[in-house]
This record gives structure tokens, C-alpha cells and sequence, in this order.
């Protein structure tokens, strides 16, 4: 009986048992559920086991948009499931595929439904309006649903409006597996009360009665304890009953395993520039002077788990590609929300989205990547965003706020017309500090200042113009920031490319040596002898198809790397840099 | 899967473990408790002497007492009870931390000994405090006597100890010295050349419940005993709720069955190692 009753919807809370910023603890046939409604009015249902340790996340804290676990604090986002931060590994972008298992869940007749494998919709009660409506008390009972319902067939019970009247009259109106229909009857009173009975465990229940017609007032308190005083005397029986026939074993759930990948530390996944999603423009509006605001939500299924400074690749229907940030808050997981900024000397990319897609557009986009990660762990954030830099910067500015931790906003633009996404900035109340219609010598003096209170475990994140972002580099050098705590993301690569060298790359773990000749990346010849590698931008400024060097020496013509990773030798951005010795290897 | 209620792991049958804190024992009256599965009753004479005995067969069990603790060994002693130098050093307090019953497979409890990350959430503002979380490389080897060693382990604490005044990186060596066994080095506020040791001797109630006895070697610079005792309660009290929430009670062994993270090392080499000397008491197997 059970193992059909997997691909049945049950009720497994009232949607009473989901108020504000609540984790509702729910269980299903042995299985656990941690319940939570999120701000945005969602309500997941999932395993109730943190894939890390397996705590409960019943007892985590539900923050409006993610779930914390109480033992390690990891979030996982709203909706997807995915985990967005590992507190343990600040400076890293948590795997996309560490997702908890979810759960379907449906609200309806004032219940919360889910299943572990449903087969078709929440059924249908003939009957049961969905406006007006008393949802009961749950009744939990020590017995097995076949033995409540066997139960309930005989249940008695008073129409609402006559309460005290003698016995009414009741008719069975339907009867399944896991609920029953009584309608109750007395002179022109009558009442349907309709009991789903939740399998718990084997030997477990929860009854779940609801009435046709809710009741105002006083009234509603008596009827109430009215079906709570028959309800809870039939519980007796029914524990009575178990309690003298031999216990069921308890069902044991299975835990899926996580994937071999995540057994061990995870390496990198490899994939090309792959556009697996489509997703509708649903919304697009000017975002400021000149920044179109796009809002894409998934054609089907759901949005995979980004985090904070995380981009995408957009591939446009004149067949460019471009990288933008997601500049959603965390636990905004149904959509994701990119400005693009209309560049006088657009070579098609940002002339397209302005001037081509529309509302209702199907654009085919990457997978979110992160090569910018936001540590969570400073005592105090600076941003520092010039222009559409703020896209990012906006994205992680969100994140910290939600944590309440300490950050900054500063915020450079000609003009305020120009300030992008004004609903988002405006929440972050003081935090945003907009540093308006500079000069170059005016830009840099505010820079200077605002860089001048570095202090240990304070980070700094750029993001903005070429020319900017230089000289915010410059000037937090010049004012002690170590180059670990400032972290930058370029638009684009401005550097004249050489590739004019010819040399050999040896991928050590592929046993595989390329030759790569004038005019040709050494992504392009790794992908010609059929090594996948991830690559996004391939201008050598998003950092996507980094490797590690295990030999040679690299000729850097990146913007992704800081000056100690150049240094180091140890990295290289496969897109644009090459070698400066005959022979490299990388760690491919 | 049902629960085996009976020990075959001859490691563990042939071990030393804690079954009570002496000065814990009441006198004349018989005092129950249960190891790996077996209920025992043990009775302490006016003039000291201890004696154990199964309540399912009558038998005697082996018993001595040893750094404060009385220990019971179910089958045929193979190995002495571990030796633990720095209760030699006449300058420590060498305390129990009080027995805390804990409804989890005491191989859980020993693994959230052997873990930094947690610190800023169930120990916060004491082991640790948000936003400093965390946990740089450490290194982890198995030694030549068979122990899983976690060194160079650093983390910043805002209270690492009664006598820390203020917040400071500490440095931990973790040891794991027998299955149920695991020692704790860290660097102590005030003499910052020596370190104190906290050992944490499990005793497997049965499966999926444990008892764990924590035994202090603290430097009595600057503390006293009752303060010492008292910060490993509020310590372990902050730690109970959070394991006794874990779901399987039971460590699965399963390299699949969990995901472990960097900061986790510690415990893969801990969890391979129980897989390599077939210790399944209170685990989930591999391969079930």
C-alpha cells in the first residue's frame, strides 16, 4: 500500500504551520520535510538533512530568502535548493551542484500537499470550494492510516450549525485509501467535512480534517473543539487498536547519494561555451540613462543556483555573445535580472539587446558562472562600482545587507539619471554612497579617502571602466590594502592580443601535447583535439577558462589574474595568454 | 535497517572504554549504565574496590580505574588504556568535564570534536563568531602509531578559554587515537609555548547513543578547576542539541553519503580510516 502511496499527493501541513520565517518540521511516510515559506510567497518542501552533515534544516533559520543551517551556517537559496555560501571557504564559489533534494508542494484546501514521486495533480474534492473553507486541528495518532480510515468510516460528528442538537444523520460521501467524505445532517443543517489521513511513518498518522464552510466568530472556536473533542476520542480507539496489534517496522527512507564528483573536493566542471538554458525576456524597461534592464525567467523547470557576482553568457539572435552579471538579491531565484548598458561603439552585442529583443523574446543563456566570489567573512565590505560596474556589485551589496554585515556602496556615475536599478538601491538605505559628475583628478580624490581606513579583514571589490578600476587598484595599493583583500572583475580585455608565438602545451593529466601555432589560443587547440574546456568571455577578463601551469613560463595578456598570480606563474588564462618558453604544461 | 544491539567489531570488545567518572559513582548503590549494546551494573565497596558485572549473563567484566575514570572491557583486554603524558605535569588540572549523555553514535560526537568550521555558528562568541569563518589548510596524516593526526590548525576565537581576555588565532593539533578516542591540543592564552589537552573518551551506549567523558589537562596559570570544568559544560551543552539533530544517527562511511568540503580533511582521513580497520559499530558500512 505504501509503496503506491509514494506517487500520491498527502497533505503534509496546514498552511497555518508556515508563518513568517518559520522552518515547519514535516514527515511523510518515514520521511522527514523541512517546510518554509519564503518572502517571495514560496513554499518548499525539502529533505530534511543538510547534504554536508546531515543536520536537521528544521532547525535552520529561514532568513525570507535562504535557508541557514545551524551547524555550519551553508544557505541554500529559496526555490532551487542550491547551496550559495560555505562560510568554511570564504574566497570560493560553492559547486553549482551541491542542490538538497526538494519536494513538490502544492497549497490548497488550506493544506500544503507534497509527495516523493507524485503521479498526476492534487486531486479534485467535489464539494470543497477553495475560498471558504475551516481547515482542523491536526490530529496525530499512533496508528496506521489503513486503521484511521477504517476509523473514520464510522465517524460521527454535528453539522456546524446545530452542534447541540441531537445525533445528526451521517452519510458517507466518498472513501479512499488516505481520505474520507461524511456529510453531516441535521433538520435543514448540514456540513461536509472531508479527512485526509497523512501516512506518517507505518504505525504513525496525522488526521487533517476540513469543512465545507468556515465559521465566523465565536461559533468557529466551538466548532473547533467541537471535531477536536470526536477526533481526538477516536485517536484513543484507534492508538487502542495499534497498540494491541503487532507494531509495523518503521519505514526506512533512503537518502540519494551525492554525486561522485562531490564525494571528493570538487574540481571544475568542463563544458565549453555552452548555452543549455532558454529562458523569456518577461520584462524589459530602462533600467537608467542608457541601461536596458532585462528580466529573464526559465522556459521551463527552474533557474539553476547562482551567487553574488556570478555572470551569464547571453547568446543573442545575431549569434554574438556577451557576459552579463546577475544583479539579483539572494532567495531571488524565479528570475534573473542583467542591465546592459548601450556602448556607443557596440560591435552588435549591446545594440541587439537594446534595439532587437523584446518582451517575450526566448534568449538562450549559460549556466550562472562565478568567478568573482564575495567573501562573506570581513568585518567590513567596500565596493567600489564605476558605471555598469554596479551590476555585480549590486548582486553582493544585497547579499551582505540580507546578512547584516557591514559593507559599503560607492557608487560613481555622471549623473543621478544615470544611477542603474534605483528599486534596488534605494533598500540599502545608507549603504550606498553615489559619487556623482566627477572629473578624473575628482574621482581619484574621493578614491584616496574613501581608500584610506584599511583595516585587517576589511575587503575591497572594483568593478567599473578600464581607466577607473585602474586607478582604484593603484590607489588601495598605495594605501595598504594587501592585493588579497581587493578583488576585480574588468568588462573587458582592452590590451592589444599578440598572438603572434608558436610554442607546445603538454596537459599533463590528458597525456595529450598540443602544438599551438601563430594566430590560434590555446583554447581553441585544445578544443580542436576534443578537450572540453569552460570559457566564457574568451578576452581573457571573466576568468572562466583558468589552468593551472605546472611548467614553463606564461606570457599573461589576461585582466583576470592580480599582478602575484602573474607573478606566481602558476596560472593562466587560456583564452588569451600564451607562452613565453618553448613548452608549457598545464594541469589539464 | 535494523539496529544491531550487540557489538562484533573485535577492536572495540577488546578495548578499554569509560563507563563512569569515579567521582561520579554513588556508594552502595548499584549504578546502571549500558556499553556497546550490554547492560552493566556497577557496584563500588566502601573501601573502593569496583566490580562490573553483565546484567544479561551475571558475568564479571574487566574494570580499572585510571585518570579519575573507571573503564570496562567486554571481551579480552589486546591493548592498555592510552597513556597520556601531560597528566604527569604537576602544574595541570586534571578534571572530568562531567558525563554527557548524547543521542547520536558517539563516532558522530567524535567527528564534531575534530571540526573548526562549526565554531562561529554553536560556539559563537566564545570558539568562534561570525564573520570570522574560515578554516585555512591544515594538514592531516595517519601516524606511526596508527592515529589520525590534524596539525597546524588555526582559527580565531573571541574566548578560547576561562582565561582568554581577548579575541586571538589559536592554534589546535586534533588526534584521533582510537575509534571512541579523540584528543584535542591548543595553544593556552597565557603560556603560548604550552598547550592544554582536552581528551574526549566516548563510551558507545549502543549504536546510536554515547556518552562522552571529557578529560581536562589545563594549566592551572591563572584558572581553577571548577572554572575549567565549567567552560567544557557550557561548551558541550552549546554542542548537544546540534548532534543530537543529525540525520542518520548513525556515521555513514559512504564517501557519497555526505559531502565534505576543504575544511573537512580531518574527517575524511577519520571516516576512511574507521572503513580500513572494519569498524561498523555505530556506522553505516560502505557498502550498505
Amino acid at each position: 500500500m505504501l509503496e503506491e502511496a509514494r506517487n500520491r499527493w498527502h497533505p503534509i501541513a496546514s498552511t497555518s504551520d508556515l508563518p513568517h520565517r518559520h522552518v515547519f518540521h514535516g514527515q511523510l511516510m518515514g520521511r522527514e520535510f523541512a517546510v518554509w515559506r519564503a518572502d517571495d510567497g514560496f513554499v518548499n518542501v525539502w529533505e530534511n538533512r543538510c547534504l554536508h552533515r546531515g543536520v536537521r534544516l528544521s532547525i535552520g533559520i529561514n532568513d525570507g530568502r535562504e535557508l541557514k543551517c545551524q551547524y555550519h551556517g551553508w544557505r541554500y537559496a529559496n526555490r532551487t535548493a542550491g547551496c550559495t555560501y560555505i562560510p568554511a571557504h570564504p574566497a570560493d564559489a560553492p559547486a553549482r551542484t551541491i542542490t538538497n533534494r526538494t519536494f513538490p508542494a502544492v497549497e490548497r484546501y488550506g493544506l500544503v500537499w507534497s509527495a516523493e514521486e507524485p503521479i498526476g495533480e492534487v486531486p479534485d474534492i467535489a464539494g470543497l470550494a477553495e475560498c471558504d473553507l475551516l481547515v482542523l486541528r491536526a490530529i496525530p495518532v499512533n496508528a496506521p492510516a489503513g486503521r484511521v480510515i477504517e476509523r473514520l468510516k464510522a465517524h460521527r460528528f454535528q453539522p456546524s450549525g446545530k452542534l447541540d442538537a441531537a445525533d445528526g444523520e451521517i452519510s458517507v460521501e466518498a472513501a479512499q485509501e488516505f481520505s474520507i467524505a461524511l456529510r453531516s445532517r441535521y433538520g435543514g443543517s448540514e456540513t461536509l467535512a472531508v479527512f485526509f489521513v497523512q501516512p506518517v511513518d507505518s504505525n504513525r498518522s496525522v488526521i487533517r480534517g476540513v469543512l465545507d464552510h468556515g465559521v465566523q466568530g465565536a461559533g468557529r472556536i466551538a466548532v473547533l473543539r467541537h471535531h477536536n473533542e470526536r477526533l481526538s476520542a477516536l485517536r484513543d480507539l484507534a492508538e487502542r487498536e495499534a497498540a494491541a496489534a503487532p507494531a509495523p517496522a518503521p519505514i526506512e527512507p533512503v537518502y540519494e547519494r551525492v554525486s561522485p564528483e562531490l564525494a571528493e573536493l570538487p574540481e571544475l566542471t568542463t563544458h565549453g561555451r555552452k548555452a543549455a538554458l532558454r529562458v523569456t525576456v518577461s520584462k524589459k524597461w530602462p533600467a537608467a540613462d542608457g541601461i536596458a534592464g532585462f528580466e529573464l525567467r526559465p522556459v521551463k523547470g527552474l533557474l539553476p543556483t547562482f551567487h553574488p557576482g556570478a555572470h551569464i553568457d547571453v547568446h543573442m539572435p545575431n549569434g554574438e555573445i556577451r557576459q552579463y552579471s546577475i544583479t539579483n538579491g539572494p532567495g531571488e531565484t524565479d528570475r534573473f535580472v542583467i542591465g546592459v548598458k548601450l556602448e556607443r561603439d557596440s560591435k552588435g552585442g549591446s545594440k541587439c539587446m537594446h534595439e532587437t529583443v523584446r518582451e517575450g523574446d526566448v534568449l538562450a543563456i549559460s549556466e550562472p558562472r562565478n568567478n568573482f566570489p564575495l567573501r562573506r567573512d570581513a568585518v567590513k565590505t567596500l565596493f567600489v562600482a564605476g558605471g555598469i560596474g554596479i551590476t555585480p556589485l549590486l548582486a553582493m551589496a544585497q547579499a551582505l545587507k540580507n546578512q547584516n554585515l557591514a559593507y559599503e556602496l560607492h557608487y560613481f556615475a555622471q549623473t543621478e539619471a544615470q544611477l542603474a536599478f534605483p528599486d534596488r538601491l534605494e533598500p540599502l538605505g545608507n549603504a550606498l554612497k553615489p559619487h556623482l559628475g566627477l572629473s578624473p583628478e575628482q574621482t581619484g580624490a574621493a578614491l584616496r579617502e574613501l581608500l584610506s581606513s584599511y583595516k585587517r579583514d576589511m575587503h575591497l571589490y572594483i568593478c567599473g571602466p578600464g581607466p577607473m578600476l585602474e586607478a582604484a587598484r593603484a590607489v588601495a595599493a598605495e594605501q595598504g590594502w594587501p592585493e588579497t583583500a581587493v578583488h576585480f572583475e574588468y568588462f573587458k580585455n582592452t590590451n592589444m592580443i599578440d598572438d603572434s608565438s608558436s610554442f607546445q602545451v603538454a596537459l599533463a593529466r590528458s597525456c595529450v601535447t598540443l602544438k599551438v601555432p601563430a594566430g590560434k589560443t590555446i583554447l581553441e587547440a585544445m578544443r580542436e583535439a576534443g578537450i572540453d574546456m569552460p570559457s566564457s568571455c574568451e578576452q581573457g577578463a571573466c576568468g572562466t577558462c583558468l589552468a593551472t601551469v605546472i611548467e614553463g613560463e606564461p606570457d599573461h595578456q589576461d585582466v583576470y589574474l592580480s599582478r602575484s598570480e602573474r607573478e606566481s606563474g602558476t596560472k593562466i588564462m587560456t583564452c588569451v595568454s600564451r607562452a613565453k618558453s618553448a613548452r608549457l604544461v598545464l594541469d589539464i | 535497517m535494523p539496529m544491531a544491539t550487540h557489538c562484533s567489531d573485535r577492536v572495540l570488545l577488546n578495548d578499554w572504554h569509560v563507563v563512569a567518572d569515579g567521582s561520579a559513582l554513588p556508594a552502595n548503590v548499584p549504578f546502571s549504565t549500558c556499553l556497546l549494546g550490554v547492560d552493566l551494573s556497577i557496584s563500588a565497596r566502601n573501601d573502593g574496590a569496583i566490580r562490573i558485572v553483565r546484567a544479561d549473563t551475571g558475568a564479571r567484566v574487566n574494570s580499572v580505574q585510571r585518570y579519575g575514570f573507571l573503564w570496562a572491557c567486554l571481551g579480552k583486554p589486546e591493548r592498555d588504556i592510552l597513556y597520556i603524558p601531560e597528566a604527569d605535569e604537576p602544574d595541570r588540572h586534571l578534571v572530568s568535564g562531567g558525563s554527557i549523555a548524547v543521542k547520536v553514535s558517539g563516532l558522530r560526537a567524535v567527528e564534531n570534536f575534530l571540526d573548526m568550521g562549526h565554531f562561529p555558528f554553536i560556539h559563537t562568541g566564545w570558539l568562534g563568531e561570525e564573520p570570522h569563518t574560515e578554516v585555512v589548510p591544515y594538514k592531516v596524516e595517519i601516524t606511526n602509531q596508527d592515529e589520525v593526526l590534524a596539525t597546524e590548525c588555526k582559527f580565531y576565537q573571541p574566548i578560547a578559554s576561562p582565561t582568554a581576555r581577548k579575541g586571538m588565532i589559536v592554534d589546535y593539533i586534533y588526534k584521533v587515537i582510537r575509534p571512541y578516542t579523540v584528543a584535542l591540543y591548543k595553544s593556552n592564552p597565557l603560556q603560548k609555548d604550552r598547550l592544554d589537552v582536552i581528551t574526549l573518551f566516548v563510551q558507545p551506549v549502543d549504536e546510536e547513543n554515547c556518552v562522552a567523558h571529557p578529560y581536562l589537562c589545563y594549566l592551572k596559570d591563572g584558572m581553577d578547576a571548577a572554572t575549567v570544568r565549567s567552560f567544557m559544560q557550557l561548551i558541550f551543552a552549546q554542542d548537544k542539541p546540534i548532534l543530537e539533530n543529525q540525520v542518520p544517527k548513525r556515521l555513514p562511511l559512504d564517501p557519497r553519503a555526505e559531502t565534505p568540503i576543504r575544511a573537512d580533511a580531518v574527517s575524511v582521513y577519520y571516516r576512511r580510516w574507521l572503513r580500513d580497520r572494519a569498524v561498523t559499530y555505530g556506522a553505516i558500512p560502505a557498502h550498505a
